[in-house]
């Protein structure tokens, strides 16, 4: 079903559905930014489509409302295990073509990856609904066309906000209710973009050899990146978490299990006991994330993981770029054009 | 020639190696400008001057090589500096054709602050205009200087008033990954005011000086700044030939306002009433030497109502070294 509508109907829309589901979109963070003076985009909850931020690409990724940047797994006292609760809303997440796919990326290795589903992610993330934001235009860092991640048919709603209307395409029939009686009936599909400002070559993940491994293009992270982790807490699609047995002060015997993200840029990440740990030297660090990206990941389940959302350049404070060590890679092991 | 070499002097020229010779001083409050000012400091250079400007400590720049004859034309040519850099922030100047009207409180410098610099907690030169527009013109010599971080850059540690931005690190535990960025910094380069306690940071707000750098560290935006604005206001350092030293903190963890009262009141009520009249001019510092700090305290907080965040120095030491280390006794009652 096509509608069209304005911001008050779509935000009465907003406001039944907020009896059951918690709405999730990219929005500004008044004085939130790292820098004085300095807002941030970043995921929150809104109440009507003007809190929601369409402008700007968001900071941080909605990937933290399905994977909590700290999620509490279960409590333990003396005999006795209990979870948390999960709030009984359901969630309406609006967000773009490139991280519907990174939420999939996310999907693979949370679900489909060996034989046991991750419960405590799966909890959250089948409660989820997509309100996927055209995106027609992209950004400056954007390389979703080339990862094969600027399109989707994995929404519930696709939508166009523009000039004070929002254009509406609902694929989900318990949708159609509460928007039905709203707008106007039209013909709208969503537009996807078609070209990025920067091009992509992604070299053929069987080529990636072993030999890479050595080859003297990671020298140049081992100057450059300072392992602050920006890049891996920015990204759609890094999965990665460590476990922290927190026992409670008042009483040693009771505490909680947590989960907590973490990445292979960041300090302490492959820290065994002993205190052996392997990647000391940040170039190991952009190697192991870039092959991951490009490499290993695709040859498990076909894809690239990146999904070009770019964030990592973006937020990099050594404006270090993902897109430009994969086309490294890609003249590298291609012979290929030289890239810029 | 005959010159009232007092009058000459409190037009912010000086009296120079040069007999006839002057030079003209240029005021930047908060050390910003547009530049289309240089064009006139440029035109006065070349065409009254000797080409030449010299940029001082207090980031103003001075004129050399002028006639004295030539300030009456040399003071209508900077009519639209004394306008674009004083008249439009707030200052009173009621004879914009007569140069600058007074030259014992000094420009108020500023580091380059928010507007350039990723570590400054607030806008330097906003605040500098606004205490330049409170306490100029005026003849008691005063240093102050606004610097936006305890990296101090502008050196407010040798200003009679130093203003140190700050602001107070907001911890939202669910956002940490437990990664230690903040930690390690802040016991490598600052204060080691922050540790881990059950994989979350605590921070000790007695050890914090609230420079921010672990916000800046932060991966996850867990740190992030507090929604008000503060500082560290330090006092009565100096350069000088007697006593030179660095200036205390006298107030922590003070607003904005405070600090402009405080200024206010040192001026109107502090120097006013104690400063040494058979001097020519005398540094605020001396005063608060021969006054004693609890006077100076009583008189700049008068009528303030501090928040109960502030922390007032309960006295100050302010050492430094003499020159003349035999300063101990005086013959008489001098
Ligand atoms: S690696 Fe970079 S471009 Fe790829 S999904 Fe992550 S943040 Fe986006
Ligand atoms: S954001 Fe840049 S500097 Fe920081 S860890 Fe990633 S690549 Fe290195
Ligand atoms: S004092 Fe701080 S804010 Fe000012 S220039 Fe230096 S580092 Fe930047
Ligand atoms: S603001 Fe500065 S002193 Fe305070 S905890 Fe952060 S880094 Fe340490
Ligand atoms: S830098 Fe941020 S995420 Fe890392 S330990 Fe500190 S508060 Fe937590």
């Amino acid at each position: 079903m096509g509608l069209k509508m304005n911001y008050k109907e779509f935000n009465n829309a907003l406001e039944e559905l907020s009896r059951n589901y918690k709405i999730y979109a990219p929005i500004n963070m008044n004085g939130k930014g790292r820098f004085s003076g300095t807002d941030v985009v970043g995921y929150g909850e809104i109440n009507k489509i003007e809190d929601a931020v369409f402008g700007l690409k968001s900071y941080y990724s909605p990937k933290e409302i399905v994977f909590p940047i700290r999620q509490t797994l279960f409590y333990f006292g003396d005999d006795e295990v209990k979870e948390p609760k999960v709030d009984d809303k359901d969630t309406i997440i609006l967000l773009r073509p490139c991280d519907i796919n990174g939420i999939e990326r996310l999907d693979s290795i949370f679900l489909h990856n060996g034989t046991y589903e991750d419960i405590y992610y799966k909890k959250l993330r089948d409660k989820v609904k997509f309100f996927m934001i055209e995106c027609a235009e992209g950004f400056d860092t954007c390389f979703c066309v080339a990862m094969k991640a600027n399109k989707t048919d994995n929404y519930s709603v696709g939508m166009r906000v523009k000039n004070g209307e929002i254009y509406l395409h609902i694929k989900d029939k318990d949708l159609e209710e509460v928007f039905g009686n709203l707008g106007d009936e039209v013909d709208f599909k969503p537009d996807f973009i078609e070209k990025n400002k920067i091009e992509v070559n992604v070299p053929d993940p069987e080529k990636l050899t072993i030999d890479i491994f050595e080859h003297e293009v990671w020298k140049e992270y081992d100057e450059r990146c300072i392992a602050c982790g920006r890049c891996n807490t920015s990204c759609i699609t890094c999965s990665c978490f460590t476990m922290q047995d927190v026992f409670y002060d008042s009483n040693q015997k009771v505490g909680e299990r947590r989960r907590a993200w973490t990445g292979c840029h960041v300090d302490g990440f492959t820290d065994m006991a002993g205190g052996h740990s392997f990647r000391q030297k940040n170039g190991a660090r952009m190697r192991f994330k870039t092959l991951h990206k490009v490499s290993d990941f695709h040859k498990r389940f076909g894809c690239n993981m990146t999904v070009g959302c770019g964030r990592c350049d973006d937020v990099c404070p050594q404006y270090i770029s993902l897109s430009k060590c994969i086309n490294k890679l890609y003249d590298i092991v291609e012979g290929g054009p030289k890239n810029e | 020639m005959s010159i009232n070499t007092k009058q000459v002097k409190k037009n912010a020229y000086r009296i120079t190696k040069t007999r006839g010779k002057t030079a003209l001083r240029i005021r930047v409050p908060g050390g910003h400008l547009e530049v289309k000012h240089f064009d006139i400091i440029k035109k006065v250079a070349d065409e009254y001057g000797n080409g030449t400007v010299h940029i001082t400590t207090r980031q103003g720049f001075e004129l050399p090589d002028i006639d004295f004859d030539k300030i009456p034309e040399v003071n209508k040519m900077i009519r639209p500096i004394l306008e674009g850099l004083e008249l439009a922030i707030g200052v009173d100047i009621s004879d914009l054709e007569s140069g600058y009207c007074a030259a014992g409180t000094r420009n108020v410098s500023a580091c380059i602050g928010n507007r350039v610099c990723q570590f400054a907690n607030f806008d330097t030169t906003d605040l500098a205009k606004r205490i330049e527009k409170e306490i100029y013109p005026n003849d008691y010599h005063v240093k102050i200087a606004v610097t936006g971080c305890p990296n101090d850059c502008i050196k407010a540690h040798i200003q009679d008033f130093g203003i140190i931005g700050l602001t107070e690190p907001q911890y939202a535990q669910e956002r940490c990954i437990s990664c230690g960025a903040c930690v390690k910094n802040c016991k490598k380069r600052v204060t080691n005011a922050l540790n881990f306690e059950n994989y979350s940071v605590k921070r000790d707000a007695d050890r914090c000086i609230g420079c921010g750098e672990c916000i800046l560290k932060c991966p996850t935006g867990a740190l992030t700044r507090s929604r008000e604005k503060y500082f560290r206001l330090v006092i009565m350092g100096r350069t000088g030939k007697k006593n030179p030293r660095i200036a205390r903190a006298f107030l922590e963890w003070v607003d904005e306002e405070t600090i402009i009262k405080v200024i206010k009141n040192c001026y109107e009520h502090y120097i006013e009433k104690y400063i040494d009249r058979t001097l020519p001019k005398e540094h605020v510092g001396y005063i608060v030497d021969r006054t004693g700090y609890d006077l100076f305290k009583k008189e700049v907080l008068r009528d303030i109502t501090l928040d109960t965040k502030v922390k007032v120095a309960r006295y100050i030491d302010f050492g430094g070294y003499m020159y003349d280390r035999n300063t101990m006794f005086t013959r008489g009652y001098n």
